[in-house]
Parts: structure tokens; sequence; C-alpha cells
């Protein structure tokens, strides 16, 4: 349960961020994942009035606002055109439509949580995080931060020519996933991501050369049994790290093989 | 704090503590169709609309509804008639405890969606359990319904 004693509706960026520079006040977006908690705070920010709710496009980009829910995401004809539905793939069967009218976009990419498909999709394109004040920088990069005061207020993904593919392993259909795989091609460069491991995403690419004469049933075998020993896996109450291990395998190959237009 | 939001179209104004989920000042307002069946974000019992897209209420502040308008299923009672009788006919409402989240959200979807499809009805009201029936009946529900709207 969370308790605290004030609520503040920022009017503004920097109010929000002026808050947010105390340990005992706390930014939420969806309040979702924060909520279930046992954490106390003095005061609360919402920025739910500060415009962060719009997907913005343009011929180079999508610029989405952080609070912009998991469900626009999955509805928005831009961005599934774009990914070839990978994005609605990887959202639709988080929780329920209701839960995803309230999650953030936001709130999931600055969590980096270890089970979050939302973090593995955009870690395959081209994706930026934009931070109100410390600037743009790549996804990749920000997973590997450490959490700090700033504010995630966009997240931008350029539009480069790109194939991409997203599936997951859950138990249950809205279960937590057991294993999540995101592959995409872009500038002729092939990206795995493997997510729920179950630690946050990681991002691999071809470094042995494994598939640069094509995506064929070998190539795409040999590929992913070599990502299989690479991705470092845990076991929880949904899997074990053998089990995962072998998972990577079986959505490497499967995406892949969807990828190349093999299935 | 003070807010004012519009509940099932009547303006309100109230004094509230800033941490008051939006359930709790709704349970408070008499709207005792909203129930909490998991407390986790799950079970989809406490479905209401924030203005008019189907929301959590266990986990939504009150403070952030203020200004909106919220409806719950006291507010859609004729919406609600319209197809509640069809569930009824086939059983689907055992206990009966998700039927008030799980009507919401039906609305919410035949609103989006007015002929959706058997595999658009699982899974737009996949955020709704039923320890009960299974969902066939619900689905059988919905299914009659829609041929029933088709007929006329």
């Amino acid at each position: 349960m969370i308790t605290f004693q004030k609520y503040v509706k920022a009017a503004d960026l920097e109010e929000a961020y002026s808050l947010n520079q105390t340990r005992k006040n706390r930014i939420v977006g969806g309040m979702l994942w924060l909520r279930l908690g046992n954490s106390s705070y003095n005061t609360v920010i919402d920025i739910s009035d500060l415009g962060l709710d719009r997907i913005e496009e343009d011929e180079e980009q999508f610029r989405i606002g952080a609070m912009v829910t998991l469900r626009e995401l999955e509805t928005h004809k831009g961005l599934n055109d774009y990914t070839g539905s990978a994005i609605c793939h990887a959202v639709k069967d988080i929780i329920g439509v209701q839960f995803r009218n309230m999650a953030t976009l936001g709130g999931s990419i600055w969590g980096r949580f270890g089970y979050s498909d939302v973090l593995t999709v955009f870690m395959s394109l081209d994706t930026y995080v934009e931070l109100y004040k410390g600037g743009i920088v790549s996804l990749a990069k920000f997973v590997k931060m450490k959490r700090d005061n700033d504010i995630l207020t966009h997240i931008i993904v350029k539009k480069k020519p790109l194939k991409c593919v997203y599936d997951a392993v859950r138990i249950q259909r809205t279960d937590f996933p057991v294993l999540t795989c995101a592959v995409s091609e872009m500038d002729g460069e092939v990206r795995t991501v493997i997510g729920a491991r179950p630690a946050k995403a990681r991002l691999y690419t071809d470094e042995k050369g494994l598939l640069k004469e094509g995506l064929t049933e070998e190539s795409i075998r040999a590929y992913a049994k070599e990502l299989s020993s690479k991705v470092p896996t845990g076991s929880n109450t949904r899997g074990s790290a053998a089990y995962r291990s072998r998972l990577v395998i079986v959505l490497a190959e499967r995406n892949l093989k969807k990828l190349g237009g093999l299935e | 704090m003070e807010i004012t939001l519009t509940l099932n179209g009547k303006k309100i104004m109230d004094q509230i503590e800033p941490d008051l989920t939006l359930f709790d000042f709704l349970r408070d307002h008499n709207c005792y169709s909203v129930k909490c069946g998991c407390e986790t974000t799950n079970c989809g019992l406490c479905t209401v609309f924030f203005d008019d897209t189907p929301v959590l209420s266990c986990s939504m502040l009150a403070a952030r509804a203020a200004g909106h308008r919220i409806t719950t299923l006291e507010g859609l009672q004729d919406e609600a008639k319209e197809f509640i009788g069809f569930i009824a006919d086939q059983g689907a409402d055992q206990c009966g405890f998700c039927n008030p989240g799980f009507v919401m959200n039906t609305i919410a979807l035949l609103r989006e969606n007015p002929d959706p499809t058997d595999d658009e009805i699982r899974q737009f009201l996949s955020g709704n359990l039923c320890r009960c029936s299974g969902y066939e009946g619900q689905l059988r529900g919905i299914r009659a319904f829609l041929e029933s709207r088709r007929g006329k």
C-alpha cells in the first residue's frame, strides 16, 4: 500500500523536477506498480496535465509522451504500421484493457523492469529516451543508467527502414511473461532483445556473423543456439533458468524465421 | 484536499485525503456496484469509466479524477439493461461478484466495437476475472445479445 501526505498536480516540468529532488517525494505515472509496494512518501507528483500524453509523428520519428498509455500504443496505427504490429503484440496481453488504459509508457521504461514486454520491444527499435535535464540518450544506454531524480518526458523512435517481430511465452495469457523476445532488422543488422530473463532486457547483435549470409533454417538454428549460450537466465516461480535458456532458442528461432519470411 | 468531479452525471465536491483511491471514494459515495476483488490490478471488479475510458478504480487516485467524469454501473443502468438479461439467461453470473466490472467492460467493448468477434470479446474482457463460470457463459450471453441486436 502506498501512502503519502500531499498530492501535487505539477503545473510544468520545472515544478515537477524541483519537487522530485527530495528523496521522500515521488513522480507517479499510471501508479499501477508503485501502489503494490509498501511505501510512504511526503508528496506524490502527478505529471498527467503536462501534455505528455501525445504521440507525435513526422517523417523522421515518433515522439511519444511519457504519459501515453499502453492501450494507446496498442491501437496507434502509425506505430503499428511501422513495426509490423510488433508493439501491439508486445502489449496486448498485459493484464487487461483497463490496466493498459492506465499503465504508461514512461512508467514502463523508467522502471526498467525485469519482466517488461514494453522495454523488450522498444529496445529492438532505434529508440531514445528524452530526459528533462539529461537530454536525449539511447534506450540501450538508459537501461544501464542508475535511477536518479530526472524526469523521463518522451520516448523517441527513429523511423529507419525496419522489420520487427515480437513474441513472448506466458504460462497463462495476461500473466507476467516467462521470457520475451523481439528481433528486428535495421541497416542490414539483425538485433535480438531478450527480456524477462527474469532480469531487464538485453540487446544482442550478430557479433560472429552467423546470419551474414542471410536468414536460412541453418543459420537461424546456429545463431539461436549461440545466443542461448550468451543470455544469462535465472529462475523464479514462472520458470527455471534451464527452461528459459531453452526458450531463448525457441523464441529466437521462431521470430527470426518470421523476420526472414520462412514462417 | 478538495476535489470536484462529475459522478454519474452529478457534480460532486468533497474533501479527501490525498492518497484516497478512486475506489474508496466511490464506495463512500454509495456506488456499491464497484467492488474490490484483488487489489493487485488483476481482476477488473473495480472497473469504472474515467471520462469514457474503462479503468481500475482500485489503482487510481481520487485526486487524479478531479475535473473528470466518472461513471459507474449505477449511472449506466439503461445501457446495461439491454444485454444483462442475455448474461442471466446463460447462467453466467453465478455468484455475481464479478458482474458489475464485467458489465462495465462489456459496455466499453460494445461502444468501441459494436460487432466484435469471439476472439475480440475474449481479448477485450481478458482483464475481468470470474472464479465461478469459466467465461463460456458470458461469451454465449454476449453472442446471443449481438445476434438478437442483428435481428432487430
